[in-house]
């Protein structure tokens, strides 16, 4: 019988999150053992990029099965479910978790912070995204949050000599255990509905109920607002500024980019698993979570105007972009959901992008992350200024960059659902968005150099920049394979 | 060679781009380069000119390969008649706007002639997609080099001058971007296909309700009328005017404003061809018009800026541009696009002018001049010839524009072109007055008795315009040759029975004798 517990299918659907938990571990080990001197842990970064091999070749062995065979759905019990949809989302956490790890070392080194848990907790935070992707059952999906929720908590408040840092992760802290608690909430409503903690067997039980019984509406809720703290979608978002802020600007962007996707791979998991009977009911729930997209663009784009701090107009920029990709739930089409795939893909890289540039301009001595500091960034070096201006021009929407398509399938799916007025509305925060974008687009090219410190540059930082710049534009150019990709990968 | 011709001339520019990003450094070499890119981009584009076939129905040159299959997007040029004149109208200007910033900027070189030949690839790419996807492309890849060009290069205000011209039509373009994708739509749910491509669309407008082709005009008005810029939407232009570098307002004048009227022909008109010919949209876009014309015309003559007064002009010539497009008549439209190539030559010598007037006394104000033709006698008389162009004297090639759309205007409604013709009466007004106050008279300011006179190649910028001036001005036949077949083609969209009460080929037969300029001669009927 022990073989049955323990079957060549449950291994093969968690083979990547064990590599990363198995090497986090290992991390830990061996920064005690062999790397007792600061200044070599960066040889770390090899441990990492081991584990996301292995992991990348796992999730690669995984496509090609699925591909073949359909959906691997049996594993431990059902509660673990490997589709294109999960497999999708880890490819990109893959890659925001690797070009983090890459950029982190030089940054870490200049904040005196280098410490080898770091590439741990990245992989525990990944591992904690996998199960988030894949998890099929709410206890499953429950810890894999919960582990990715816990890492990113010591992330944010790595700097620990920083009062920022602390604060920003106290914030975080205190503010994502409340939102778990409603989540829980939510959950546990929902094991009361069903008597069991599968999602397939809750879409069943919820199914047979008649669609506006109070106790189904109470999980709903519940299960919404935790949800929404999640993506710092508001009003939920009280969070996100001070804590992408304070956190070192390399968690900041793992924090927008892989949190956030997951955060919203999870969403799509619950609404269009067990919550799907909702379908039936989107004229009662869609007006309510078109009101959250809308508030939240305004939120995120009117505060990002005023911001004379780069990270904490980039937080407010992220939670904006927040509000588009809930408008492709809102619109729940499948060019709609296509439409949130895509967006998170094209965010990672370019959302990345302009937090690595931050990265790089955290010297020794000079935080680097006011408007100031990035003043006259063309006359200094003109290389990091050009790729900033990328990425800026995308996260603006604007063609021939690959954030064009993300804005692209959210205002085409609401034209499909006959939401004019949102999409007028989203179009029109995409010029106000332009604004405070090309402020920093402005200080960059025309204003005067403040300091002449070179940017704190490595071997990490370039091949990190080259990928989310030429990825930016290549999906920009010829998206065709990148949304094939997507449209494959919904949920079925 | 001729199926990939206009792929060549999309991408010259943008090969003289990467070539420019690796020369060293030397300022001389990066300006002798941008120009012989220009130029190389405009010699491109002249077989377009010798392998045209006038009168040939649809498009030539077509390229064709698909690009995007999972949003139905594909890689479609090809021109007609408009496009190829406004192409060329582009190359031309992209030579002149190079060397008309040879002296003028100092700061920058090589990042200025990159924005201005990425510029020049955005804006062939506008005028030869026939993929509305594409274009939307092209059409946003222009808004980034020219907020640069302002932005960085310009005058005291750039900065807000640069991003004013940002939001604005970026707001324009998104709510466009709605239109065309409810077109998008449309043409999903009647056929089951996703295509961008403008013949697909075409189709589509048949079995769309009145209701939601009046939504798509108004979406696409809004993108499209921003950029002409028609009242009231021309708030952005002065600032944008008076604040970028002169070769920055000599392509944004020539070739940028054109885009939108451009695609009032392009897209509005044959795409949404009910909506087009609505009495009660007709009406407010001539309405429009005609404000936009008498308006920019009243208010040049209050500018105390040499350079506003022209930018307030271009207000005021557009609006005859929007005004021959709505007329929906042969005439009409094909005076419109004469008159948008005319707008183009006049208006950019006239930014050249003050450019070469700015880089000697670095003042635009007009009460500083007086009396320059004492000093500059080659400057006044080539400001003069740019002055009456614009003015529409005839044998110029205002005239001819202006002379046909008053005519498709009549034709439409009596009352429009009783009013559109008062702006012709204000246009000489204020650039006769503003020749007089710069020009005539004695010197009154001491500071202009030592100005040089023009150099030879600030003569040799304006001589090939001063050149197609006289060309359309004394005969304009190729132009209207050209274009009778594209006009006719949109002009049978919007009003199908147009035609039928003649029995002779009604455009050119209008066209051609009152014009006084050319025979009928061609027999049969539109193909």
């Amino acid at each position: 019988m022990i073989e049955s517990l323990y079957t060549a299918n449950d291994h093969f659907s968690i083979v990547p999150a064990l590599m990363l938990a198995l090497f986090g571990c290992a991390i830990l080990l061996f920064d005690f053992l062999i790397f007792p001197d600061p200044r070599q842990r960066k040889w770390l970064l090899i441990f990492v990029v081991l584990a996301e091999g292995f992991t990348g070749f796992g999730l690669y062995r995984q496509t090609g099965y699925v591909l073949t065979s359909g959906p691997i759905t049996g594993a431990f019990g059902g509660s673990v479910q490997v589709d294109q949809f999960s497999i999708f989302f880890n490819w990109l956490f893959l890659i925001a978790a690797l070009i983090v790890a890459l950029v982190s070392y030089r940054y870490l080194e200049n904040a005196g912070e280098h410490h080898g848990e770091y590439y741990s907790l990245i992989l525990f935070a990944q591992c904690g995204m996998y199960f988030l992707a894949t998890g099929a059952d709410l206890v499953t999906l429950f810890v894999g949050l919960e582990l990715m929720a816990l890492s990113f908590y010591v992330m944010v408040g790595f700097l620990r000599s920083e009062k920022r840092s602390n604060e920003a992760a106290l914030k975080y802290l205190l503010l994502g255990a409340f939102s778990s608690g409603f989540l829980a909430y939510g959950f546990s409503v929902l094991y009361g509905i069903a008597g069991s903690t599968n999602l397939k067997t809750i879409v069943n039980v919820i199914a047979g109920k008649q669609a506006w019984d109070p106790v189904v509406y109470l999980a709903l809720i519940t299960t919404a607002v935790g949800l929404l703290f999640k993506v710092a979608a508001a009003p939920f978002h009280m969070w996100a500024p001070d804590a992408y802020e304070g956190a070192p600007t390399t968690v900041t962007a793992y924090l927008s980019v892989a949190s956030k996707a997951a955060s919203f791979a999870f969403l799509l998991r619950l609404f269009y698993g067990p919550l799907a009977p909702f379908a039936a009911m989107r004229s009662v729930w869609a007006p309510i979570l078109a009101v959250i997209a809308v508030v939240t663009m305004t939120v995120g784009n009117l505060a990002a105007i005023n911001q004379s701090n780069v990270k904490r107009l980039l937080a407010y920029s992220s939670i904006s972009h927040a509000g588009y990709i809930l408008l492709g739930v809102v619109a729940g089409n499948e060019t709609g959901i296509t439409g949130v795939e895509v967006y998170l893909m094209v965010y990672t890289f370019m959302n990345l992008g302009a937090f690595l540039v931050l990265v790089a301009l955290r010297r020794q001595k000079i935080i680097g992350d006011e408007m100031d500091d990035i003043s006259g960034l063309m006359k200094r070096s003109p290389g990091y200024a050009v790729l900033m201006l990328i990425f800026l021009i995308s996260l603006a929407g604007i063609p021939p960059t690959a954030g064009f398509l993300g804005k692209y399938y959210i205002f085409w799916s609401l034209i499909e659902a006959h939401q004019y007025t949102l999409a007028v509305i989203a179009t029109l925060y995409a010029a106000v968005a332009i604004y405070y974008y090309f402020r920093i687009v402005k200080s960059m090219f025309a204003a005067e150099i403040k300091e002449k410190e070179p940017m704190a540059t490595s071997f990490g930082m370039r091949v990190a920049l080259a990928v989310s710049g030429v990825m930016t534009l290549v999906i920009g150019v010829y998206p065709e394979p990148f949304l094939k990709l997507a449209q494959n990968s919904l949920l079925r | 060679m001729d199926q990939h011709l206009l792929s060549i001339v999309l991408l010259t520019p943008l090969a003289g781009l990467l070539v420019l990003l690796l020369l060293p450094g030397n300022k001389n070499l990066i300006r002798i380069w941008a120009n012989l890119a220009a130029l190389a981009g405009f010699a491109v584009s002249l077989p377009l000119v010798f392998r045209f076939q006038t009168g040939a129905p649809g498009f030539q040159f077509e390229e064709r390969a698909d690009w995007i299959p999972a949003l139905g997007a594909h890689y479609h040029l090809g021109i007609d008649g408009i496009s190829l004149l406004l192409v060329m109208l582009t190359t031309a200007m992209g030579v002149i706007a190079m060397l008309c910033s040879w002296s003028a900027v100092q700061d920058r070189v090589r990042e200025y002639y990159a924005m201005f030949l990425l510029l020049q690839t955005g804006m062939i790419g506008v005028f030869i997609s026939l993929d509305f996807f594409l274009f939307y492309i092209f059409w946003e890849l222009v808004l980034v080099p020219m907020y640069f060009i302002i932005g960085v290069w310009g005058g005291p205000r750039k900065l807000y001058a640069a991003i004013k011209f940002f939001l604005y039509t970026l707001a324009g373009s998104v709510l466009m971007l709605l239109g065309i994708l409810t077109l998008y739509f449309q043409h999903f749910q009647q056929t089951g296909a996703y295509s961008f491509e403008i013949a697909d669309l075409m189709k589509t407008s048949s079995g769309m309700s009145f209701g939601v082709q009046e939504w798509v005009f108004w979406a696409f008005f809004i993108g499209f009328a921003i950029k002409v810029p028609m009242f009231p939407f021309h708030t952005w232009l002065p600032d944008a005017h008076v604040e970028a570098p002169t070769a920055g307002s000599v392509i944004l004048a020539a070739v940028l404003l054109k885009m939108g009227t451009y695609g009032f022909l392009r897209f509005s008109l044959p795409l949404l061809p009910q909506a087009s010919a609505d009495q009660k949209i007709v009406q407010i876009l001539a309405i429009l018009s005609i404000i936009g014309i008498i308006y920019g015309a009243l208010v040049c003559l209050m500018q105390k800026d040499w350079k506003k007064l022209v930018a307030y002009s271009s207000v005021s010539h557009l609006g005859f541009c929007t005004l021959g497009i709505f007329a929906l008549n042969p005439n009409g439209i094909a005076g419109s696009v004469i008159q948008q190539v005319n707008h183009g030559i006049s208006t950019g010598m006239l930014f050249m002018v003050i450019g070469v007037i700015y880089e000697r006394r670095h003042t635009r104000e007009i009460s500083e001049y007086g009396g320059l033709g004492h000093v500059m006698p080659k400057f006044a008389t080539i400001f003069a010839i740019a002055m009456l162009s614009s003015a529409g004297l005839p044998l110029l090639n205002g005239f001819v524009g202006e002379f046909t759309i008053l005519q498709g205007a009549f034709e439409a409604n009596r009352v429009w072109a009783a009013f559109a013709v008062t702006g012709v009466i204000l246009g000489a007004a204020y650039l006769l007055w503003l020749y007089q106050r710069t020009i005539l008279g004695q010197v009154s300011n001491g500071k202009n008795l030592t100005i040089p006179d023009m150099n030879f190649r600030e003569v040799a910028m304006f001589v090939p315009l001063i050149a197609w001036a006289v060309w359309i001005g004394v005969y304009p036949k190729p132009f209207f040759d050209v274009l009778r077949q594209p006009v006719t083609e949109i002009v049978e969209r919007v009003h199908p029975d147009y035609f039928k009460g003649s029995q002779l080929q009604p455009a050119i037969a209008k066209l051609g004798p009152k014009l006084g300029t050319e025979v009928a001669a061609q027999a049969g009927g539109p193909r």
